[in-house]
């Protein structure tokens, strides 16, 4: 089952996802990354069965970059991407669902909003936009740990370190194992890795 | 546990003396789960139209949208204003169209009418309406929302009071369902303009 965790913090979002692939008894792969990169400033985790899960990821980044090479180089907001994300899935909900639970995490320049937002979406298309968010089990054991700890103004190593709580409360009281964790970030330098547990590149 | 249920909601919606007032919590649930305490489910169509949609909350954004859209399409063609008895109709058509895949909502429209007259009406998740001229309800509490409205409704009530009515139902009755509460907005619709105010309660 899928962790995907995410924090708001003042100048952006982290994102973080575990990076194993497996079904059944059987791990297919423990280095996937399940954080994609969908315009310069913002990136969409993922959750659910692997095919839906790159199938969906790769739709959405590829129709916004689309969009903005149609609309000479305009980006659009985090909020547009996030709805425009929701409007897919709605669409498939009742045609072929995806089996998919995302946070999108976006920076918007002073310009439009001048912070971070996190947007949560179920496999059903609600979305909600949100401070701190969990996809998965992981949210039976971390959403109390963010209730305690967010608070308006964090900085990016505060909201790191609620990311490695979070992390670290699964690997003591999560029942499955999941040795590897990717946790990006979202701010105006962009969609950067800050760091793994096992290289994504590595083949 | 029904579709229905899935999220959680509760909407009340009451009449006064020219004046309607509707009201709605603002959980957002998973099942047991909440996740976020701001996800409003009563929408502004116009200065005189308010609908307010309970039940599966990805239907609830694209009927919200859906809606939004029909009506921008009846002004641009009629050159006129919905009033709330078409709007009504309009979303109840929306609904039966999806007879036999229906969008898992049950909505409410409150409104004020040509005449500044308040309006009523409630519907299945496939458009069956009912027109009140006291109130409507829906969402998982509707048994505790239909017990407080019974008792705490007067005919005639001036906005102020129609104001503490409608919060005082709601909030006695969501305090009671699991699946919805965690905070709560009210709007109070008069011929002079809406006022909107939010309701401190129990956020559990």
């Amino acid at each position: 089952m899928d962790t995907v965790i995410g924090v708001q913090y003042e100048g952006g979002v982290i994102l973080a996802a575990d990076q194993s692939n497996a079904r059944s008894i059987l791990t297919y792969q423990s280095n996937l990354d399940k954080i994609t990169k969908l315009s310069p400033s913002s990136a969409l985790a993922v959750s659910g069965p692997n095919s839906d899960l790159v199938n969906f990821s790769e739709y959405i980044s590829k129709n916004i970059s689309l969009y903005q090479l149609s609309n000479d180089g305009l980006q659009l907001s985090t909020h547009a991407q996030a709805n425009y994300c929701r409007g897919e899935l709605a669409t498939a909900l009742r045609k072929g669902p995806y089996q998919v639970n995302c946070l999108l995490g976006g920076y918007d320049a002073p310009s439009g909003k001048g912070k971070g937002s996190l947007y949560w979406m179920d496999n059903y298309a609600a979305l909600s936009k949100v401070n701190y968010g969990c996809q998965g089990y992981a949210s039976n054991f971390c959403l109390s740990i963010m209730d305690r700890d967010w608070t308006e103004g964090l900085d990016q190593d505060q909201a790191v370190a609620i990311v490695d709580k979070c992390i670290r409360e699964l690997e003591v009281r999560f029942v499955m194992s999941q040795p590897n964790f990717i946790v990006k970030v979202v701010d105006k330098d962009g969609v950067r890795t800050l760091k793994f547990g096992a290289d994504p590149a590595d083949n | 546990m029904s579709i229905l249920e899935y999220n959680g909601a509760a909407i009340i919606a009451m009449a006064g003396k020219d004046c309607v007032g509707i009201a709605c919590d603002t959980r957002l649930g998973a099942q047991a789960q909440t996740v976020a305490c701001d996800f409003r489910k009563v929408f502004k169509m116009s200065d005189k139209i308010f609908v307010g949609l309970a039940g599966l909350a990805t239907d609830v954004l694209t009927m919200q949208n859906l809606l939004k859209f029909r009506q921008n399409l009846y002004e641009l063609r009629e050159d006129r204003e919905l009033t709330p008895k078409v709007f009504s109709n309009v979303l109840s058509n929306l609904l039966y169209e999806k007879r036999f895949g229906p969008y898992f909502i049950e909505p409410v429209v409150a409104g004020l009418d040509e005449n500044n007259q308040p309006f009523l009406s409630g519907m299945d998740l496939i458009g069956a309406p009912v027109y009140t001229d006291d109130f409507v309800v829906t969402g998982t509490a509707t048994a505790n929302m239909y017990g407080m409205c019974e008792t705490l409704y007067k005919k005639d009530m001036e906005p102020d009071q129609l104001f503490e009515t409608l919060s005082q139902a709601l909030l006695a009755s969501l305090d009671r369902d699991a699946l919805s509460g965690w905070g709560a907005t009210v709007h109070i619709i008069t011929k002079d303009g809406v006022t909107s105010r939010e309701l401190k309660g129990r956020m559990d």
